[in-house]
């Protein structure tokens, strides 16, 4: 079966689970009722009326099945990454002009601050000669298989609204994540796993906190499950000490038993789907600990990565993210602290905040997509990697005093994000900025833009795909976004 | 073929006989309404108008469109453009574009309409509630007024009531949804064992005087307050505003009535001397979210905060999407985008501002400081009046009104750093400031509210009406400790004056941070006293507080903010200026509105047509598990309409006219109606005819809040405190689930019975809310939130499964169950009983006995692990412990039905 058959498939199954329950609910025999409904009934159903199902979706032929989205948490300078600007080095230590201030509004910026010019060379590379920093060697090899998008801007200049703009398409608080919407849209492809996962390295949560895989205004099953470095992978996963597998089994045939014997008193169709739920869990506690052990995959793979024992790190999470798509896991979401390179301190500055952290991303995230190319997973996994803005041509000046180290301050734009797979063409830049990287001044890339363009590749019409919460039918793009048509094969 | 055509034929002509007949005039909102909003009103609303032709406002359905034509001609739908369109022969000219066309029967409502002169209807919503008279005579079923209506659907949807819910269910069932906690078995048995009229009725009274009461009802006032103990984003910093959730908590508990409990919320400040409670009651709008990341602008989340505070109050009270009018005219109900801003107005002057102090707040100050209080109070009592002493303490207290930076009308020298969690003025050597236009006709003295880090002296000269005027005060400017008041005596002898604050310096460096001035009245009377007074008043300006409460403060009208249009929605693109005012659709009676007193005022009054609705269906939903409006949050033309609309307005008109607004009464009367009392078993037939229980003839299984379902295992297994009131508390959670960058802050269990405390007590930080509630479809309470969506997901059952709570509750159950004498089988008979109130069926029995023995078996053979398991020697206890997890863990310990 193709993919769009595949999900118009499970799409039909889910939203005729009324008719479905009835059928079997009166001759149930075993407990294998989950397995029988499929993943979308149980990441998928909820006990609210009908019409909150999505409707139509996909709404055509997806080239992506699934994503994996790495997200920098405060925003990687692209003057010292991808975006290279030689004339910006020739105005070095210069007063910044009058016309680019002017009427701008900048978060630590006061006064004249002087330009920057980029803090590491640059040198082509690939088939496509495409000019990559010398802070990223591993990601060199592969500029063949990615675009990089060099147009991006954003609305908002503070981390926390400026993530959750990215992240749900509102500054504001309260909106579901782009993984909420699309498992919202598309369900989980393992039954075991939920559909939407959260992997966190950098010591930090980003800024937005927890709402920027929060499930907003859509039921909270769709929220991002996050996986955790340390006790439980998952939260309560794990049986109480003392527990064994085979009590807990005994316990849960128990439990829906009692359900059961609940369901012919009340004939709640309710009570049913509590029973498939129950008999998922007791999978999950097998799978989540399972697919969150990297000490199953190959030395060579973990060193491609760089991945360590255990502990959280961005190359842990990198080969786990692989592992959980390989499992089906709909959308995988990474975040990775520490991009917000002010000058302020040692750690913070361009020299050797920056250099850290690339050092920490740029062997991992190659690995990643190498890796996905090897087991054929590319071509229908979309990836990509970016911050929440960019950073600005200017020495961050704040306070209107100098700095100790070379910093640059939040920047909307302009910046580059770079995508790979899942139907995005390779090789190409798309966009272009001015001399000093200031403006985009082709081809420009809203934030909307770019979400548009991720559920377009999971074959989603980001202008159909609706939610009605307080009387108004929501979209993750609002009223905005369109296509990047460029970007795509 | 043929047969099918006649058919049609057939209904066609029964439909226009019917029409014409039965029903000679057209009703706009039983008829045609619904077409309107099925096939136009995406393209012809309040926002898209193709072709120039709207459907919103009758004028935009009569004017002429792009093409010169009228849509909507009254008395001639043979001149009417819209009906010529819905009935073209050309696809590409047919209306509605692309979609299916309208049917015969629907085309002939639309052409009638027009015909009798194209009337325009109100949406129901927006017409007065009408009043049904019922005669209990005549109820058929049941036992009061809600019975009658909700029968008569019963009837018209061909089915029958339920027989009356066994007594165990039913006495569960009201403990849960009057309280929030499951009967204890001494408590269930009372009402098993005489399950009266009246012996209920009794129930339903002790319950609604039970101070867990207001505990539980107040969750679903804290979702639409958005009521949590942090500011939201980046660092999510702690905000102390647990003393609003407690007067909440009073409110419902002393029953005070929703008139009064609307004014004081909105708009408490605004009363004459308010009282302690009513300024604590106005945090209701200070629950929205600060911003205080680096580099933020403060006035940008300001607004945030007041447009946070416009969409909440017309969401709670209106049921209206008010939102939608942010950026443009409403799409489909008749507001118009200015009308936002009006609205806008009523809260865009109150003094707050996004800074970490979260000024204004109301203080509480230690016993010392108290008696200092107290003794100024009992001054001021003596020489003038009680109510000049309470708003002396009053100002003590919030330090308002304060002038800001925002009310200077120039300065000289001075740098406003108004970013992230600054808000201060940078004061240097030679600098002014200047207040134009004061009226100084009762004021004597100002506090300028200052923090200076060096030993340098500076000097205040205040002149009058310019920098070389007369002085009229001084004061000496020293080092101080973080912000304080420095008071300077003023000597005007004049009505008003323009001010100059001059601050000069021998040391030419000098700098200090001015947070504003406080111009203060003078003390009433004027003897050897008061000068001890000002100083204690001095003294209690800069005490330290011990706790203290964010305020709603209206900022003096002098120095009022003037609020202009947002074009699209964009705050720094400003259009015309408006005053406050509601939109024109909802001011029947032309009223006048000053300021947010009005406003509340109007609310509960019978110009409002639609609080009382609002606020029944919001109670009705709580303990149906829907509303008979299902979209709570939007009573507008996009909104389901009511199932039941007489019950609505019935209910609606008692609430806010015999009822007095008692919300204990309205739940008193649902509770004691039949309609209640009902079975929650499900027929085959009524599954099949009603699947979602629209029609109430039996009884919803709605499953457990987040809250009851944590509470309900403490409960049962006897953990539960029942302490009240105070600071949120920090029940056990996993290590790791804060990591909330920029914030120091942890998660550190609370001591004692404070882990054990009802779920509304736990702390609840916005960005990382407590994982279980999560889970079970709590708030993040970022937003209002009208009404959780009820999810049923594996990670729930992990947590009842495995989350330490829970377990912990499964241990203390059964080592009440353990030390009981007796073989196993009632063991396990009476542990049912205890979580369920009621005896177990034989079936469920052997269920429990098979699982006992099993792990009994099991724990013989692997004695660590029961150790593990329960910390203790007695195997016994072990497999209790299993079998009290399988009872927490039952669908009918997690619904109530």
């Amino acid at each position: 079966m193709d993919l769009y058959n595949e999900a118009r498939k499970k799409n039909l199954e889910f939203t005729t689970r009324r008719h479905f329950l009835k059928k079997c609910g009166t001759g149930l025999g075993g407990i294998a009722l989950a397995s029988l409904m499929g993943p979308q009934y149980v990441f998928g159903s909820n006990g609210a009326a009908k019409s909150l199902d999505p409707v139509g979706v996909p709404h055509f032929l997806p080239k992506a099945k699934r994503v994996i989205y790495l997200h920098m948490a405060g925003a990687p300078s692209q003057l010292e990454l991808f975006d290279y600007k030689p004339d910006l080095q020739k105005l070095h230590g210069l007063d910044c002009p009058e016309s680019l201030l002017k009427g701008k509004r900048f978060a630590f910026i006061q006064g004249v601050p002087k330009m920057l010019g980029p803090q590491f060379d640059f040198k082509q590379y690939g088939q496509s000669g495409t000019f990559i920093s010398d802070a990223l060697p591993h990601f060199s090899e592969i500029v063949d298989d990615v675009a990089i998008v060099k147009s991006m801007h954003t609305d908002e200049f503070n981390h926390a609204p400026a993530q959750l703009l990215l992240q749900t398409g509102s500054a504001r608080s309260g909106r579901p994540s782009i993984g909420a919407w699309v498992t919202y849209g598309l369900g989980s492809e393992n039954e075991n796993l939920p559909g939407y996962m959260v992997l966190v390295s950098g010591g930090k949560n980003p800024s937005a906190g927890k709402n920027a895989w929060g499930s907003g205004f859509l039921p909270s099953e769709y929220q991002g499950v996050q996986c955790r470095n340390s006790g439980d992978p998952i939260l309560y996963v794990s049986n109480p000490n003392g527990m064994s597998r085979d009590i807990r089994k005994k316990s849960l045939q128990a439990i829906n038993e009692i359900n059961k014997s609940q369901y012919k008193e009340f004939n709640d169709d309710e009570t049913l789907s509590r029973i498939a739920q129950y008999e998922m869990a007791f999978k999950m506690q097998v799978s989540v600990p399972e697919v969150m052990d990297i000490s199953k995959e190959p030395e060579y793979i973990r060193e491609m990565y760089g991945a360590k024992q255990s502990g959280a790190s961005f190359a842990n999470n990198c080969l786990l993210a692989r592992r959980l798509v390989e499992q089906g896991v709909r959308f995988v979401q990474l975040y990775h602290w520490g991009w917000d390179m002010h000058g302020d301190s040692k750690a913070t500055s361009l020299n050797e905040g920056l250099k850290s952290k690339c050092e920490e991303v740029d062997q991992p995230m190659t690995a990643l997509i190498k890796d996905l190319k090897q087991r054929g997973l590319l071509d229908d996994t979309l990836v990509i990697w970016g911050g929440e803005f960019g950073r600005t041509p200017m020495r961050e000046n704040r306070g209107g005093r100098v700095m100790p180290y070379y910093g640059r301050d939040h920047h909307t734009e302009a910046y580059s994000i770079w995508m790979a797979g899942g139907g995005i063409k390779g090789g190409i830049s798309y966009g272009e900025t001015d001399e000093i990287g200031y403006y985009g001044i082709k081809d420009r890339v809203h934030i909307h833009d770019l979400q548009a363009t991720i559920l377009n590749q999971l074959g989603i019409n980001h202008e159909k795909f609706t939610y009605n919460f307080q009387g108004r039918d929501f979209r993750l793009t609002d009223v905005h976004g369109r296509v990047i048509k460029d970007l795509l094969i | 073929m043929k047969t099918i055509f006649f058919k049609s034929i057939g209904f066609y002509w029964v439909l226009v006989f019917v029409t014409s007949c039965k029903q000679d005039k057209i009703d706009f909102n039983a008829q045609v309404r619904p077409i309107l909003n099925k096939n136009c009103i995406s393209c012809h609303g309040g926002v898209k108008q193709s072709g120039g032709f709207g459907l919103v406002f009758r004028e935009n359905a009569l004017a002429k469109t792009i093409n010169g034509h009228r849509g909507v001609v009254p008395g001639h739908p043979e001149k009417s453009e819209m009906i010529s369109r819905i009935t073209h022969k050309d696809p590409e000219m047919r209306m509605p574009l692309e979609g299916e066309p309208l049917s015969k029967g629907e085309i002939e409502i639309l052409t009638k309409w027009i015909e009798q002169g194209a009337e325009w209807q109100e949406h129901w919503a927006y017409l007065k509630p009408q009043k049904v008279e019922v005669a209990l005579d005549d109820l058929g079923w049941g036992v009061n007024e809600i019975d009658y209506f909700v029968f008569s659907k019963i009837k018209a949807h061909n089915l029958f009531p339920s027989n009356r819910a066994e007594a165990p269910d039913l006495v569960r069932r009201l403990y849960l949804d009057l309280i929030g906690v499951p009967p204890t078995n001494e408590q269930a048995n009372e009402f098993i064992n005489n399950p009266s009229d009246e012996a209920y009725e009794s129930l339903v009274e002790t319950l609604l005087q039970s101070p867990k009461y207001g505990e539980h009802w107040s969750s679903m006032w804290l979702d639409l307050a958005r009521y949590a103990d942090s500011k939201g984003y980046e660092a999510d910093r702690a905000r102390e505003i647990w003393q609003y959730r407690d007067w909440v908590i009073k409110a419902f508990n002393k029953d005070m009535p929703f008139d009064q409990f609307t004014i004081d919320q909105l708009a408490g400040d605004l009363l004459p001397n308010p009282t302690k409670d009513q300024y604590i009651a106005t945090a209701f709008h200070r629950n929205t979210l600060n911003n205080g990341e680096g580099g933020t602008d403060n006035e940008e989340y300001r607004i945030s905060s007041v447009i946070d505070r416009v969409n909440t109050t017309w969401e709670v009270w209106q049921s209206t999407t008010m939102s939608c009018v942010q950026c443009h005219s409403h799409p489909y109900d008749p507001i118009k985008h200015k009308e936002y801003y009006t609205s806008f107005a009523f809260f865009n002057n109150t003094a707050d501002w996004d800074v970490p102090t979260e000024h204004p707040i109301y203080r509480e100050y230690d016993s010392i400081s108290t008696v200092e209080l107290e003794d100024v109070k009992e001054w001021i009592t003596k020489v003038s009046s009680k109510g000049e002493a309470d708003k002396w303490e009053a100002f003590i207290r919030i330090q308002e009104p304060k002038l800001r930076p925002e009310d200077f009308d120039e300065t000289f020298k001075t740098i406003h750093y108004n970013r992230a969690g600054q808000d201060y003025m940078e004061v240097n050597n030679g600098a002014y400031v200047k207040l134009g236009n004061v009226d100084l006709s009762n004021i004597d003295r100002v506090y300028i509210n200052y923090s200076q880090h060096t030993e340098v002296k500076g000097r205040l000269l205040i002149t009058k009406d310019s920098i070389n005027g007369e002085v009229i005060g001084e004061a000496i400017l020293n080092k101080s400790n973080g912000f304080e008041n420095l008071p300077a005596k003023l000597t005007s002898g004049v009505k008003t004056a323009d001010l100059y604050f001059q601050f000069n310096s021998k040391a030419e460096n000098y700098s200090f941070a001015l947070d504003g001035f406080l111009l203060v009245n003078k003390l009433p009377a004027n003897d050897e006293a008061s000068n001890v007074i000002y100083g204690k008043i001095d003294a209690l300006l800069n005490a330290d507080f011990i706790r203290s409460t964010p305020i709603i403060f209206e900022k003096p009208k002098d120095f009022g903010r003037q609020t202009q249009v947002f074009d699209r929605g964009n705050w720094l693109v400003l259009g015309d200026t408006v005053q406050a005012g509601i939109p024109k659709l909802f001011n029947v009676n032309n009223r006048l509105f000053k300021n947010r007193l009005d406003l509340a005022e109007w609310l509960v009054s019978d110009d409002n047509y639609l609080t009382g609705r609002v606020i029944v269906n919001r109670f009705w939903a709580k303990l149906f598990g829907r509303g008979i409006v299902l979209t709570s949050e939007d009573f507008g033309t996009l909104g389901e309409k009511p199932t039941h609309p007489e019950l609505l307005d019935w209910l609606a008109l008692k609430f806010s006219n015999e009822w007095q607004w008692s919300m204990k009464t309205l739940i008193r009367n649902i509770v004691l109606s039949e309609t209640y009392k009902q079975s929650a078993v499900i027929s085959e037939e009524a599954k099949q005819k009603d699947p979602q229980n629209q029609w109430l003839a039996r009884s919803p299984r709605v499953r457990l809040s987040a809250e009851q379902i944590r509470d309900q295992a403490l409960a049962v297994s006897g953990l539960l405190s029942d302490k009240m009131y105070g600071p949120s508390v920090m029940p056990y959670q996993p290590e790791g689930v804060w990591t909330v960058v920029y914030s120091d802050d942890i998660w550190k269990t609370s001591p004692k019975e404070d882990a054990y405390r009802r779920g509304l007590y736990t702390y609840l930080r916005r960005s990382s809310p407590y994982p279980s509630f999560i889970s079970f479809d709590s708030s993040e309470r970022e937003t209002c939130l009208s009404r959780r969506i009820n999810t049923n997901t594996p990670i729930q059952a992990l947590v009842t499964l495995n989350d330490p709570v829970y377990f912990e509750a499964a241990i203390k159950l059964a080592e009440q169950i353990d030390a009981i004498e007796g073989d196993s089988k009632l063991k396990v008979e009476t542990a049912y009983k205890k979580v369920m109130g009621k005896r177990i069926s034989p079936e469920k029995s052997e269920i429990l006995l098979k699982l006992f023995e099993d792990t009994n078996a099991y724990y013989k053979i692997h004695n660590d692990e029961a150790r593990q398991l329960v910390n203790s020697d007695d195997l016994e206890l072990a497999s209790l412990t299993v079998i009290m997890n399988v009872l927490m863990n039952m669908d009918e310990f997690i619904v109530k039905s």
